[in-house]
Formats: structure tokens, C-alpha cells, sequence
């Protein structure tokens, strides 16, 4: 093949307009769930991504039986997970995390069941796996709504979000309401959870939502950068992730997410002062130092 | 204060005039239906360092957030400088000191970012500093000698950096009360003079300091007030009168160690004067005869 072929060969994926579609998409998606991912993984509330993506999937399977945004069916299965897991802890001895991984198993189950046993447009697989190649334009004006306005908030709300989550009584002592700010954090992330199941399906959301921000951690001491490249890691692998889904023919949920564990990875040793080997050298220079 | 210089060059505190809590028949009661605090009362003025002293669940905390208006009395009312609560929080009055091991230190954040933290209520609902919460922030850093580390990840610091971190938070946020919540715990002796230090200076400049703590020597060192609580308020007022050893007794029960040591055990005359050292194995406190003594119980442990 010429230079020239293997350049238009490059370019294939940006002629068709499915695939625009799903890397602008996926883009705007994991852009916001990186944003999120910034906050989610420092109080140790990772998994509730996880358990929030799989309990609203009976929600997402009925909304498509009815022919209802999926967005609606979602909120109710996600309202009908918090009420269910408030019920059982406060009717059970159990402990937090297993009421959690009880209730979403079992709306999960429900969801897969629901999906096929009556077959509807959209399979079981590409609610577990997602299915961004084939989104349709409705759910596209879906996902692009809750992506923006989750943006557009965050936006707003991103330094008190950060004294919330970093010393709460300061924050209810400087006057801000850290209750109602909670609840916009999650309401933005079941709403994300919701989008980003379109695009990574229900077993990957979870890893939108946790490793931008674990991988800007170990590169940054200061929050406003760590959003940032969280944002950008979120967005660039998305897009690089959809694009590339289109050469290996693989499912695309499963790229993107290869690509972020691939740069957390990378930051993991490499990271300037947080990395596996920068503390090795610390270590050895003190070891010089003392011999 | 030879440990920080730059403490010392700092610009003057600003006045705050008018400093006042008043606890009026306090019941608080959760949501469980425990009560933690019963009927409280105490009234504390300007310029005064207070401390706040009892075991573990006696209602300290209970007390705190009462004062913060984190917990809504059954019965009674809390008052800040003449304010009910939420007004005094609106006009940021009040300023919250935390305990080092409530503070997650792995977060991402530098030491001038949680200083900054300090004037969000003086800024706007988009948190954009101006040049005078800038400064704020400057002068606060220069007062608790940290400006050098002010670029610093806050895990990076030492216990009594850390703990200088939180108090210029609290002096960015010019609130005219500040509550510290186990100020010294964790806290090398020399840092804990600096600490005391900086809120005598505060008390010169009529701020109003209530101090959560356990650590018994200190307390006639730097307050002049005390609060005794034990699901109620046992004893309140000057600390000459409130600090002794009846009532840290009542207050404690048999939770502290009691050495009486008198007699043949101190000295060979027939002096009959004895001496008791009260302590929960912080700095003890120590009593000569009858008399609380002027010299505090050494720095050493126990």
C-alpha cells in the first residue's frame, strides 16, 4: 500500500457519519464522567458508579419495551436502587456494601431478564456491552443533553463540590448547603452513569467514572489541574478509543477502556513524584544519603 | 516565639469586637432519640480562650455542632455574638479548626488552596478570589509562619504545619469565633507554645477561642476560661475557680489516673502537705496540697 492509500486508509472513519457520530459522542461522554471521576474516587464512593450502572439496566431494558426515552426508565430504576438499598439497611443488620451489591445484582438480573424475554430493538448485549456504532438519534440528543448540562453545572459548582468533599463542616461553616450539593453530585452521576452506558455499556461504566481521575491523582497535588486532566484523558481516549474501534471491529466500550487502564498504567510507574519509580529513586537516594 | 520569626513580623490581627457565644438551656437529641446534651448553659465573651473539656462522649462534639448549627437543639437556643446560628454562619462569624484525624491529608489539594478555602464566603457563588481574599490569604500564611510551604501538598507536612494550615484557614476567614477541635494532639511541644501563642495574640485582638480538649496540663496554661461537660454542663466560668480537682473529678469519674503522692512517698520532714497529679496520660496535671500549682506538670509524658 502507497503512503498516500494508508493516509485515506486513516481517514476511512471520519467519511462515515455513524462513526463521526460515535467518537463526538463518546467524547462528550467521557469527558463528563472524567470530570466526575475526579470526585467520585476520593471519598471511596468508586464503586457506587458500578452499582448505580448496573441497577438502572431493568430500567433502560423497560423503557425501550414501552418505547420510552431510556432516560426515564433509567431515573426510575435508579430511584427505585436508592429506595431499595435504604430499605434493607434500615430493616437488616447488613452492612453498606453488601445491601449495595445485593440490591444492584438483583436489578441487574432483573434488566437481563426483562431484555430477553421480551426482545425489543436493542439487545441484552448492547446494553452490557454498549452499542455507540449504532446509537440512534434520539438517544444521541439524550446522551448530548445530560453530557452538556452536567458540564455546564460542574462548571459551576466544581470549587464547592471540593470544600465539601474536603472538610464538610467548613463547608456548612462558610455557608455552603452541602446536602443539596451532594444531591446534585449524584443526581449528575447517575444521570452520566446513564449516558455512558450507551457508549461502554453497563459492566465498563464504572471505569469512566473511576480512572481518568485515578490516573490525574498520581500526576497532580493541585484539584483544579487534576480536573483537568481528567477532562482531557476522558475525552481523548473516548474519541481515540471510538475511532480505533473501527479497524480492530471490536466492540468499542472495551477500547476506550484499554486505552485509559493503558495510560493509568503508564502514569502508575511513571508518574514525576507519585509513580512506582520516582519512589524507588527517593529510596535509593536515601539509601546513598544514610550509607 | 523564637520557632517562627515570621509570626512575629506579620501585620496586626484585625480587631473583633463583640465576640460572644451564649448557650441557653441546650437539649439536643438525635434522630435515634439519644440524648447527648442535656440542658447545657454557659455564656462566653470577647477576648477569652475557653476550653472545653470532658471524656469521650461527654458531648463535646455535640456541643460544637450545636454552635455550628450542624444539629438543631430540641430545646433552648445558641447565640453568636447576639445572632442565631444560621445568621452568624451566614455572616461567617464563625471559624472551624478541625482535628488532624478527621482531615483526609492525601487530598489533592496545596496548602494556599485549603487557606483559600477559608474565604469562600467572603466571595461570590463562583468562588473567584479577588485581590483581597489574595491578601488575606497572604497575611494568614505570614501570621502562622507558612508562607514558604504554601506550594506544599498538605500530606507533605509536618504535625504542627498541618495544624498551622487549619489556623490561618481560620485566620483567612476572619471569623471572630474559632472553634479548635483537639488543638494538640499529635503536636510536638514546641509547636503547641506556638499554637498557644497565636491564639493569645488572637484573644488580644477579641476573638473568642473555644478548645475542645482533653489535654489537661495545658488548660490554666492558656485558658481563662473552662467548660466542664458530661451530658451536661458540670461547671462553667474562670478557669482559677471552674479548673479543680472536685470538679475535673465529677467531670471524669474514675476515667483519670489519680496519683496522690504526700508524705514519706515526698519528702523525710513532717511536712503533711501532700500532692495529687490528675492525668488521662496526656500531660498530667498536678496539684500541690489543696492548691492547683502555678508550675504546669512539666513537659514531659508520663
Amino acid at each position: 500500500m502507497s503512503e498516500g492509500g494508508l493516509l485515506a486508509e486513516l481517514l476511512v472513519p471520519f467519511s462515515y457519519g455513524y462513526m463521526l457520530k460515535a467518537m463526538w459522542v463518546s467524547a462528550l461522554v467521557g469527558g463528563v464522567c472524567a470530570f466526575l471521576s475526579a470526585y467520585l474516587m476520593l471519598k471511596g464512593w468508586s464503586l457506587m458508579g458500578d452499582a448505580l450502572a448496573h441497577s438502572i439496566v431493568p430500567g433502560v431494558a423497560g423503557a425501550y419495551i414501552l418505547g420510552a426515552p431510556f432516560a426515564v426508565g433509567a431515573f426510575f430504576a435508579g430511584l427505585l436502587a436508592a429506595a431499595a438499598m435504604q430499605f434493607v439497611k434500615l430493616k437488616s443488620r447488613l452492612r453498606e456494601d453488601a445491601v449495595i451489591g445485593l440490591v444492584f445484582t438483583t436489578l441487574f438480573a432483573l434488566g437481563l431478564l426483562m431484555a430477553s424475554i421480551w426482545p425489543t430493538s436493542v439487545s441484552v448485549q448492547s446494553i452490557v456491552l454498549g452499542n455507540i456504532l449504532a446509537i440512534s438519534d434520539e438517544d444521541v440528543v439524550q446522551v448530548a443533553i445530560i453530557a452538556g448540562v452536567s458540564f455546564l453545572v460542574m462548571a459551576f459548582i466544581w470549587k464547592d463540590l471540593m470544600v465539601t468533599f474536603f472538610d464538610e463542616n467548613h463547608a456548612r461553616g462558610v455557608g455552603i448547603d452541602t446536602r443539596r450539593l451532594k444531591i446534585v453530585f449524584f443526581t449528575l452521576l447517575s444521570a452520566c452513569t446513564v449516558a455512558a452506558l450507551q457508549t461502554v455499556g453497563a459492566c465498563l461504566v464504572i471505569a469512566m467514572v473511576v480512572t481518568p481521575g485515578a490516573t490525574a491523582y498520581l500526576l497532580t497535588d493541585r484539584f483544579g489541574r487534576l480536573i483537568l486532566i481528567s477532562i482531557g484523558l476522558g475525552v481523548g481516549t473516548s474519541f481515540v478509543g471510538a475511532y480505533i474501534s473501527y479497524f480492530l471491529d471490536g466492540a468499542t466500550g472495551g477500547v476506550i477502556v484499554t486505552l485509559q487502564t493503558v495510560l493509568f498504567l503508564a502514569a502508575f510507574y511513571l508518574a514525576p513524584k507519585h509513580g512506582v519509580l520516582a519512589a524507588r529513586r527517593r529510596q535509593q537516594v536515601a539509601a546513598e544519603a544514610s550509607a | 516565639m523564637t520557632a517562627h520569626p515570621a509570626a512575629i513580623a506579620a501585620a496586626p490581627l484585625p480587631s473583633a469586637p463583640g465576640a460572644s457565644i451564649s448557650v441557653r438551656d441546650v437539649t439536643v437529641t438525635y434522630a435515634n432519640g439519644f440524648t447527648a446534651v442535656n440542658n447545657a448553659s454557659f455564656d462566653l465573651d470577647p477576648g477569652s480562650i475557653c476550653a472545653l473539656v470532658g471524656v469521650n462522649g461527654s458531648g463535646k462534639s455535640t456541643i460544637f455542632k450545636a454552635i455550628m448549627g450542624f444539629v438543631k437543639p430540641v430545646a433552648g437556643e445558641v447565640r453568636l455574638c447576639g445572632l442565631p446560628v444560621e445568621a452568624a454562619i451566614r455572616r461567617n462569624i464563625v471559624a472551624y479548626v478541625p482535628q488532624s484525624e478527621d482531615v483526609d491529608w492525601n487530598f489533592p489539594v496545596l496548602v494556599e488552596t485549603v487557606v483559600m478555602m477559608g474565604r469562600y464566603g467572603h466571595m461570590n457563588f463562583l468562588r473567584m478570589p479577588s485581590r483581597v481574599d489574595r491578601d488575606k490569604v497572604d497575611e494568614a500564611l505570614a501570621r502562622v509562619g507558612m508562607s514558604e510551604y504554601r506550594h506544599r501538598q498538605i500530606g507533605e507536612l509536618s504535625g504542627g504545619q498541618k495544624k498551622r494550615v487549619f489556623l490561618a484557614r481560620a485566620l483567612a476567614q476572619e471569623g471572630r469565633i474559632i472553634l479548635l477541635d483537639e488543638p494538640f494532639t499529635g503536636v510536638d511541644v514546641k509547636t503547641e507554645m506556638a499554637i498557644i501563642e497565636l491564639l493569645r495574640e488572637l484573644k488580644a485582638a477579641g476573638h473568642l477561642m473555644l478548645v475542645s480538649t482533653h489535654n489537661l496540663g495545658s488548660v490554666p496554661e492558656f485558658c481563662d476560661h473552662v467548660v466542664l461537660i458530661n451530658r451536661t454542663v458540670l461547671a462553667a466560668g474562670p478557669t482559677a475557680e471552674t479548673f479543680t480537682q472536685a470538679n475535673l473529678e465529677r467531670a471524669f469519674g474514675g476515667v483519670l489516673r489519680n496519683f496522690r503522692l504526700g508524705g514519706a512517698s515526698l519528702h523525710d520532714d513532717d511536712d503533711t502537705r501532700h500532692l495529687t497529679v490528675l492525668s488521662d496520660d496526656e500531660r498530667p496535671l498536678v496539684f500541690y496540697g489543696d492548691k492547683q500549682s502555678r508550675q504546669q506538670g512539666g513537659e514531659g509524658k508520663p
